[in-house]
Parts: C-alpha cells; sequence; structure tokens
C-alpha cells in the first residue's frame, strides 16, 4: 500500500479548474517528482495534500486514511512536512528558533533532531545564532528543509528547492535530498529543474496544465523524448 | 558609512545634497509648525491664518528651532557610528541589568511600591488624571498590544469592546431602559463583561481573521461603528445618544466584609493598579510561552506557521479574545467609575489614539504600551494649561500625528521596544525583510500580511 496517494483529485480556484483528476502515488521510501511547467498545477498539488485546498471531488489519502478536511496544521502533525514555494522561513527569527517552529507540534527534547537537522546542513549550526532572513538563499532554503525535517515527518513535501538558487548550491541540496531519504523519510519532490529531479527521484509524473500526462521511472522519463524537448531544452529528436 | 567603495568626490556631493534636503525638509517643517500654531483665519479675512503666523516675528522663532533640529539631525547622521555604538552601550547596559532577575525583580518591587504610595501625595485632579486618563488607558494599551504587538492583527475597531464592557455595566446594574431578570453590582459584573467582550471578540473574529493585514483593519473599523451606530439609534435599549446615568459605583459585600467605591479617585486607583498587575503578569507569560511563540511565528510569517502546525486561525481569535476582554474590563470599570455611559465615547479616534499609545511606547513590549499610554495621556493634561506650551484641547491629535511622524523617523521601534521588534529594524536597516508595523512577510507574494 502507498504511503501518500491522491485519487482522481480536482481543484478549482472559482471557475477556473487548476486541478483535473490527478492521481498519483508516493511508496515509502522514495523519491518522487512532479514535473512541470508554470502553472501546470504542481503547487496546487502539494497544497492539497497539506490541506491548505480542498479537493472537490477526489480524495487524499495518507497512510490509507481519508485525510480531505482536515485542518492543514493537523496534517502536519499525522507527519506530512510541507516545505512551502519560496522557503518562507521565519526572517526575525534566528536559525534555532526557526527550528524550534518546525517541531512545535511535538513536545519532549529536541537535541537529537537538532543534530540531525545540523548533521545535515553544518552551516546551520555555524550560523545557528544569526536571524533567518540574514542567511543567503540556499541557507534560507536548507533552513526551510531543515525546519520541516523538525517536525519528524513520514513524508516531506518539497516545493521547487532549486528556485533562485546557484548550480552548486542545488546539487547540494538535492544531495541532502538524497541523503534525508536515505534515513527513512519519503520525499515528494515538485520542480521546473527536471534533469536534476530526475537525476535523484525514483519516480516521476508530468503535469500539463492540470493533468497526468505521463509517469514513469526517473530514468525512463529522463531519456524520453518528449520529457526531453519539453523540460530539458532539447530539440525534439 | 559607504559599504560600497565610492571616489571620495561623488560621496561629499552626495552628502551635501542630502544636507540641502534635510536643511529643505526642516525649515518646511517649522514653517508647517508656525501655520498650525499661529491665530485662525477668520470670514473676513481668510489669509490671516498664514499672514499672522508667517509675516509675524514669531515665525523666527521657530525658524531657528527648524536649523537648530538641522543641525542636530545632520550632526546625528554624521556621527552614526557613534551613535550606534553609543545607544549599543545604553542597550547593552540594559539588557545586562534587566536580565539580572535580583536587578529586575527588585526594579518591579520599588516601581510598585511608587505605584502604591506616590498618588496619596498627589491633589484630586492629578489623582482623576491617574484614573481617567492613565490607568484606564494603560489597561487598554496593554490589551491591544497583544492583538496588534504579538499577533500583528491590526484592530481598528479595539474601542467597541470597550464600549460592550461599558454596557454590560448598565445592562446587569439595571441602568438601561431594558432590564435583566437580577441586578448586580458592578463588580459582579466584571466576568460577565468580559465574557460578553469574549464572545464578541470571538463572533466576529472567528470570520474576519481568515483576512489578512488590511481586510482585516477594515472589518474591525466597520465593527466599531456599527455599535457606536447601535448604540446611538437603538435609543429602547441603549438610552440613546444622550446616554445612560446611574450606573452604581462598586461594592464588595463578603459576610463580613464591605467596601464600597465612591467619589474618590484613589480606591479606583487601586483597583486598576491590581489589575493592571494582574495582566502585566499574565501576558508576559503568555509571552514567553507556547501560545506566545505560536503568535510570533503568526506575525512573520502565517503560511509558514501553519506549515509548522500552529493552529494559525485558532490563535488569532485567542489574541484578539484576549485583547477584546481587557478593553471590556476597562469600559466596565470606566463607566461605573464616572456612573455614565454614552456612545459619543466610543470613536474610532479613541481606538486610533489606544494603536497611538502602543506604537510610542513600541508594540509588542508590555513596559513599552504601559509607558506609552502613561507618558502620552499625561502630557495633554500637563501642558494643557502650561504658560508657553499650552495648547487647545481640539488641536491635540495634530501634535500627536506630529509627534508620531517624528518618531517614525528617529524612533520607529517605540520608546521601549521589544528585543524582537529592535531585530526587526535592525534587520531592515541592513536591507533584509520588512519592518511594516504589521506585516511579517519578507516575501511580497504573501499579500498584505
Amino acid at each position: 500500500m502507498s504511503l501518500l496517494a491522491l485519487q482522481a483529485v480536482e481543484v478549482s480556484y472559482g471557475s477556473i479548474r487548476a486541478l483535473k483528476a490527478v492521481s498519483l502515488e508516493v511508496q515509502e521510501g522514495e523519491i518522487v517528482t512532479l514535473l512541470g511547467a508554470n502553472g501546470a498545477g504542481k503547487t496546487t498539488t502539494l497544497r492539497t495534500i497539506s490541506g491548505l485546498l480542498v479537493p472537490r471531488p477526489g480524495k487524499v489519502i495518507f497512510d490509507g486514511a481519508d485525510i480531505q478536511g482536515v485542518a492543514p496544521h493537523e496534517i502536519v502533525g499525522l507527519g506530512i512536512g510541507h516545505v512551502p514555494e519560496g522557503r518562507r522561513i521565519f526572517p526575525r527569527m534566528t536559525v534555532v528558533e526557526n527550528l524550534e517552529m518546525g517541531a512545535y507540534r511535538r513536545r519532549g527534547n529536541l537535541g537529537p533532531d537538532l543534530d540531525r537537522v545540523f548533521g545535515l546542513f553544518p552551516v546551520l549550526l555555524e550560523r545557528r545564532k544569526q536571524l533567518g532572513g540574514t542567511l543567503s538563499g540556499g541557507e534560507q532554503q536548507m533552513l526551510a528543509i531543515g525546519r520541516a525535517l523538525m517536525g519528524q515527518p513520514r513524508v516531506l513535501l518539497l516545493d521547487e528547492p532549486s528556485m533562485g538558487l546557484a548550480p552548486l548550491i542545488v546539487a547540494q541540496i538535492f544531495g541532502i535530498i538524497k541523503e534525508i531519504r536515505q534515513s527513512g523519510t519519503t520525499v515528494l519532490l515538485v520542480e521546473q529543474n527536471a534533469a536534476q529531479a530526475l537525476s535523484v527521484a525514483d519516480r516521476g509524473y508530468v503535469l500539463e496544465t492540470g493533468e497526468i500526462v505521463m509517469s514513469d521511472r526517473a530514468e525512463v522519463l529522463l531519456h524520453d523524448d518528449r520529457v526531453r524537448a519539453a523540460y530539458l531544452g532539447e530539440g525534439a529528436a | 558609512m559607504s559599504r560600497i567603495a565610492i571616489n571620495g568626490v561623488s560621496m561629499s556631493s552626495l552628502r551635501r545634497s542630502q544636507d540641502v534636503r534635510r536643511l529643505g525638509a526642516w525649515v518646511l517643517g517649522a514653517l508647517i509648525l508656525a501655520v498650525m500654531t499661529g491665530p485662525s483665519g477668520t470670514t473676513t479675512s481668510p489669509t490671516a491664518g498664514f499672514t499672522g503666523s508667517l509675516l509675524h516675528p514669531r515665525v523666527l522663532g521657530y525658524l531657528a528651532f527648524g536649523l537648530v533640529m538641522w543641525a542636530l539631525s545632520t550632526a546625528r547622521v554624521r556621527s552614526r557610528d557613534r551613535v550606534h555604538s553609543a545607544t549599543r552601550g545604553v542597550q547593552q547596559l540594559r539588557e545586562k541589568l534587566l536580565g539580572d532577575n535580583r536587578v529586575r525583580h527588585g526594579t518591579y518591587l520599588v516601581l510598585l511600591v511608587l505605584a502604591i504610595l506616590v498618588p496619596t501625595q498627589l491633589n484630586s485632579f492629578w489623582q482623576e488624571v491617574l484614573v481617567d486618563q492613565i490607568g484606564v488607558f494603560v489597561l487598554l494599551a496593554v490589551g491591544l498590544n497583544v492583538v496588534v504587538g504579538y499577533a500583528g492583527l491590526l484592530d481598528l475597531g479595539y474601542i467597541a469592546f470597550y464600549a460592550i464592557g461599558a454596557y454590560s455595566a448598565a445592562y446587569w446594574t439595571g441602568a438601561l431602559p431594558v432590564h435583566p431578570v437580577f441586578h448586580l453590582n458592578p463588580f459582579y459584573v466584571i466576568p460577565l463583561a468580559i465574557l460578553a467582550a469574549v464572545v464578541a471578540g470571538v463572533i466576529l473574529g472567528v470570520p474576519t481573521l481568515r483576512l489578512r493585514g488590511d481586510y482585516l483593519a477594515i472589518v474591525t473599523l466597520g465593527f466599531g461603528e456599527i455599535i457606536s451606530i447601535v448604540a446611538t439609534n437603538l435609543s429602547s435599549v441603549t438610552g440613546g445618544a444622550q446616554g445612560i446615568i446611574g450606573i452604581p459605583h462598586f461594592s464588595v459585600h463578603l459576610s463580613s466584609f464591605h467596601y464600597q467605591w465612591g467619589l474618590s479617585n484613589l480606591p479606583y486607583y487601586y483597583l486598576l493598579l491590581g489589575f493592571v498587575v494582574i495582566v502585566l503578569v499574565a501576558f508576559r507569560s503568555l509571552e514567553n510561552s507556547r501560545v506566545g511563540r505560536a503568535l510570533a511565528a503568526i506575525r512573520e510569517d502565517e503560511v509558514a506557521a501553519e506549515a509548522s502546525g500552529v493552529g494559525v486561525l485558532k490563535y488569532k481569535v485567542m489574541a484578539f479574545a484576549i485583547g477584546a476582554s481587557t478593553s471590556g474590563f476597562a469600559g466596565l470599570l470606566f463607566a461605573s467609575k464616572i456612573s455614565f455611559v454614552a456612545p459619543g465615547d466610543f470613536t474610532v479616534q479613541l481606538s486610533i489614539l489606544i494603536l497611538v499609545l502602543v506604537t510610542f511606547g513600541g508594540m509588542g513590549s508590555l513596559p513599552g504600551a504601559v509607558l506609552g499610554a502613561a507618558v502620552l495621556q499625561w502630557a495633554p493634561e500637563y501642558l494643557r494649561n502650561h504658560p508657553i506650551l499650552g495648547f487647545q484641547q481640539q488641536d491635540l491629535y495634530i501634535y500627536l500625528g506630529a509627534l508620531l511622524v517624528v518618531m517614525m523617523i528617529f524612533r520607529p521601534s517605540g520608546i521601549w521596544p521589544s528585543r524582537r521588534r529592535r531585530r526587526e529594524l535592525a534587520l531592515a536597516e541592513e536591507g533584509v525583510g520588512t519592518a511594516d508595523a504589521m506585516s511579517g512577510s519578507s516575501d511580497p507574494a504573501a499579500g498584505p500580511g
């Protein structure tokens, strides 16, 4: 059974249908990527999973239970961590305070979790007393991922972690995404940077104007002519 | 000062043009001040307001003031680094002293003793100011500080809850045209008035707190107007525009203990002082609690707070209701003290005034709210009849507005800023994030957060 599944999910903004019968599955321990151009519905899909949008009709199943109608902050408590688009760290809190906010729904000792995050992102340890707003873009992205990990999620939703970052930093972050999966957290990764995303993912879905048009193993998609033409910037063969 | 290397010539000419502009601004400001405080025009000579103030020798005094201010502000800019290190020194000293629990608690104890003893030495005019102007508004400011300062919600209808508290007092004591089943002394109305304000806060809050920033401000503004218009027009229930008289004073009758508050100010003062102390202690622990951290996160970025598992709506409603209950209690107390309540007391201007007190003191800072309310409520009373600085009551808001403008330029964090607020402004100076009063988000796409 899959850890997370969307079943024929439709979401509308007013009269505009943003998602049309989207179904996808994420198995425990996988990295699944959701590719698509601007406006294809990638962020909408993530926002639906984290409860910020409600599908009509359609279902979001997490760990065997329908989570439709559960409030977003409670979904975090169920084990779905969301790293929102544009990072959205708390600019006036220190790095440590930001991380502590990520564990807001948990009680008890945060030490091991802080150690884990600092292990993944040593730069955050160096900057632990600095305010979030003074970090560089890459460091903020790391902080946003770290904050979500503090909630001990079973599945981590990442919304365009490569956005606006230098290629070197992007490569570093994708390396860490692999490490996160190795430590047992499932990852659903939304990306425009298809080459990077497919290089770390196990499987991928391609979203076009609200519909899933392709889904396959990552290396198949990586070599698919249509994907190469549309998302990897190569002319059609 | 110049972080970026700019060659000497262009840097000094840049400075000079800035100095000239600053001079222009101060001279213009001084002239406006001269006109503001000068004689008024009349129907026969409508320009007399300008000629009487600008062509009169007294304008020279204002120009001199403007020049002095220009010189001071230029000196301040020129020696910014030195000023910074000096203020940082003061701040460090303050933090070192206040960081020490013994010093801090000792200071609080001394202040409390002064607050208990000093009023007994005042004449009845100042005792009345202390209760009606200062005490009540300190309580109001401290309550609004939770809403605006902690949660970052711009509430422009805050005074509506004050009205609800006041009319609760009138209702339960039987002063209104409509009578309750049983009459109560105002003292026992305290929980009922607080409850009424909280219920009103929750009813207004649950649908509207989904809105952000500007929208919430508009809705609360409307709510404040609705309450005051209903109070004015629903004469059969509220007694209409002329208000309601005969609200009894507080009294306590417990088996062998009887006490009756009366026309004397001091007993009300001590009652208020007791509540202010309770509220301050409660809000201080709120600030440092889980709820306080949730409110800080909401203030910084609502989306991120929700993504971190904070029930944003719940905490916003909570902050709103806490503010409402404080306001409601203040309304009850004031209505009972002056034994009178009228819709004219609950104007938008008053909501704004309380916001000014909080902003002046330092948003999100408890000592700031107390200090801001005390200073700004005391100063007009003191200055009103001063031989040189005396002013007309109707001009009060002009001066408050001017004061706020000056404040926002030179010390936007307020006279006693909270630690967090100081950080925000320091960040804004570095060009990171925003230091908007309300918005916490550094992301413009977040909308008016």
